[in-house]
């Protein structure tokens, strides 16, 4: 699996760019991988979604989907979508260093 | 001294576990299963009903009668469980005191959770198949649909059955086919997920059957809007696809009560439960079985069947004292009707995802490859459901762990 450095460390991701190793991941890398996302600067309102990510990864072993998100977050669906255009629940997993949100089977 | 086991919802779940918990259990036990309404419908079906291929009445038996002697039935909707105190209040104000408490009340559709599903054009131009009113909504409609796009659209995941909306698109095609008229329908299958569906391998095979079909597939579409007068599905990142008649799968929540109980359920009414004893992590005398549980499995009846030996044993070890069972393996097993009087059938769990092969042995039925005996295994799943299943029956041949001896594994990757 490939490694690339964000904020002058190395960390493994997978093929689709998500982190192998939540634990690798420093909220320093968060802005850098956001702007490799296409998202120029973090707000509070992002970085309220991303500690979200983390927590719900921390407790149940997956991100949240985007409607769960949009629930629990304190930030609705319309905004998060404004805040990661291409798609909020995978954009915010990657930023937050967690594994690509299993969703449903 | 008894206990009392109550479970909530006479469906799959409550009706197999309550049954099997009654076989096992001394009678100073007590198990009483609620639901609000005796209406046991056998939600496979709804699948044919549009299609003419089944009757709305021929789907649906009275709950109480699946359940064994033994077992009561109340039939009130839940208000709300106190977890801390261990009580159920009833709409009808009755309230059960529980030693043990069973959640089995399934998904329950939430198209009011999308802007504009329900408005101007519901059941006119927009239908769902996922209830027994929609899909006998909808059998008229298509009946008068002469042509134009059909469009077949997931708004979110989980939903129950995530085959169902591909098996929609197949007999689609097969039923205008029939009519004579399938070159002025446009097919579109519209999904949030990035593929066809979300298991790799299955993906493929599926995407290639909705490609020979001549059914158009657009993917990681999450619906925002339904406009059902303009006749256009809008996401939110606001792309739009137009139709003149969409079958919506809506999003899919826990049962309402979950959300007025304190402490039981997620943001989404789903109850979290551990993946392989069953067990709630809200409190050790929870347990969930079906579609209420938010574990990583399919919402299907195969896995609600496959769960309830597990659930059983660890019912009762959990009366007894003793450590749980943590067992089960997520096994899931679906026919997909393929049209043209043929299905696929696809075996997977939490680790192994659907495989070519055979199933249950390399003697059996031909998995993730279309054949006439997996169209009459579906067929004959309906009787099994009311005769087998629901009664709290093991299938003969068919193994709660999924079996991995017919199937083409490949080696581990280095």
């Amino acid at each position: 699996m490939p490694t690339v450095a964000f904020a002058g460390i190395d960390v493994t991701i997978n093929d689709e760019g998500f982190f192998v190793d939540p634990d690798q991941w420093r909220s320093d890398m968060a802005p850098e991988i956001a702007r490799q996302a296409g998202i120029v600067a973090l707000t509070d309102r992002h970085w309220q979604v991303i500690e979200f990510m983390r927590r719900e990864y921390a407790e149940k072993g997956t991100g949240p989907t985007v409607r769960a998100l949009g629930k629990a977050s304190g930030v609705g669906v319309k905004e998060l979508y404004q805040l990661f255009p291409k798609g909020p629940a995978k954009v915010a997993a990657k930023i937050a260093g967690i594994p690509k949100p299993r969703g449903c089977i | 001294m008894g206990h009392h086991i109550v479970v909530l919802g006479g469906g799959t779940g409550g009706t197999i576990a309550a049954n099997r918990l009654r076989r096992e259990l001394p009678a100073d036990v007590a198990i009483t299963v609620v639901d609000r309404d005796d209406d046991h419908v056998y939600q496979p079906g709804l699948l044919f009903l549009p299609f003419g291929l089944t009757g709305g009445q021929d789907l649906v038996r009275p709950r109480g009668r699946q359940l064994h002697g033994g077992i009561g039935f109340r039939d009130s909707a839940v208000d709300h469980v106190d977890i801390e105190g261990r009580t159920v209040s009833l709409e009808d104000g009755g309230v059960l005191s529980y030693d043990v408490l069973v959640v089995a009340s399934g998904a329950r559709l939430v198209p009011e959770d999308t802007d504009g599903l329900t408005g101007p054009g519901w059941l006119e131009r927009v239908f769902t198949f996922y209830d027994l009113a929609g899909a006998t909504a909808l059998r008229d409609a298509l009946a008068r649909f002469d042509g134009g796009h059909l469009v077949v659209n997931v708004v979110d995941m989980p939903i129950k059955c995530p085959v169902a909306p591909l098996e929609f698109c197949f007999l689609a095609d097969w039923y205008f086919r029939e009519r004579g008229i399938r070159d002025r329908v446009r097919l579109t299958y519209v999904t949030p997920l990035d593929a066809a569906f979300t298991k790799p391998v299955a993906a493929r095979t599926l995407a290639g059957l909705l490609a020979d079909k001549g059914v158009e597939l657009v993917t990681e579409f999450n619906t925002g809007t339904v406009d059902g007068a303009a006749g256009q599905l809008v996401s939110f990142d606001d792309r739009r696809v137009d139709f003149d008649l969409a079958v919506v799968v809506p999003a899919h929540g826990g049962a309402s009560y979950v959300d007025r109980s304190d402490g039981l359920g997620d943001p989404l009414g789903f109850v979290p439960t551990d993946r392989h004893t069953l067990r709630s992590t809200v409190r050790p005398e929870i347990f969930v079985i079906g579609d209420a549980a938010a574990i990583p499995t399919s919402k299907a009846g195969s896995v609600t069947h496959f769960e309830g030996e597990v659930l059983t044993r660890n019912v009762m070890r959990h009366l007894a004292g003793q450590p749980l069972d943590a067992s089960f393996d997520g096994h899931t097993n679906c026919f997909i009707e393929s049209g043209f009087g043929k299905a696929l059938l696809i075996d997977f769990n939490y680790d192994t995802e659907p495989l070519p092969g055979h199933f249950p042995t390399r003697a059996g039925l031909p998995l993730l490859a279309e054949s006439r005996l997996n169209h009459l295994g579906k067929l004959m799943f309906a009787w099994l459901y009311w005769h087998v299943l629901l009664p709290g029956r093991d299938l003969p041949g068919v193994p709660t762990a999924m079996p991995t001896a017919g199937k083409h594994i490949p080696a581990p990757t280095p």
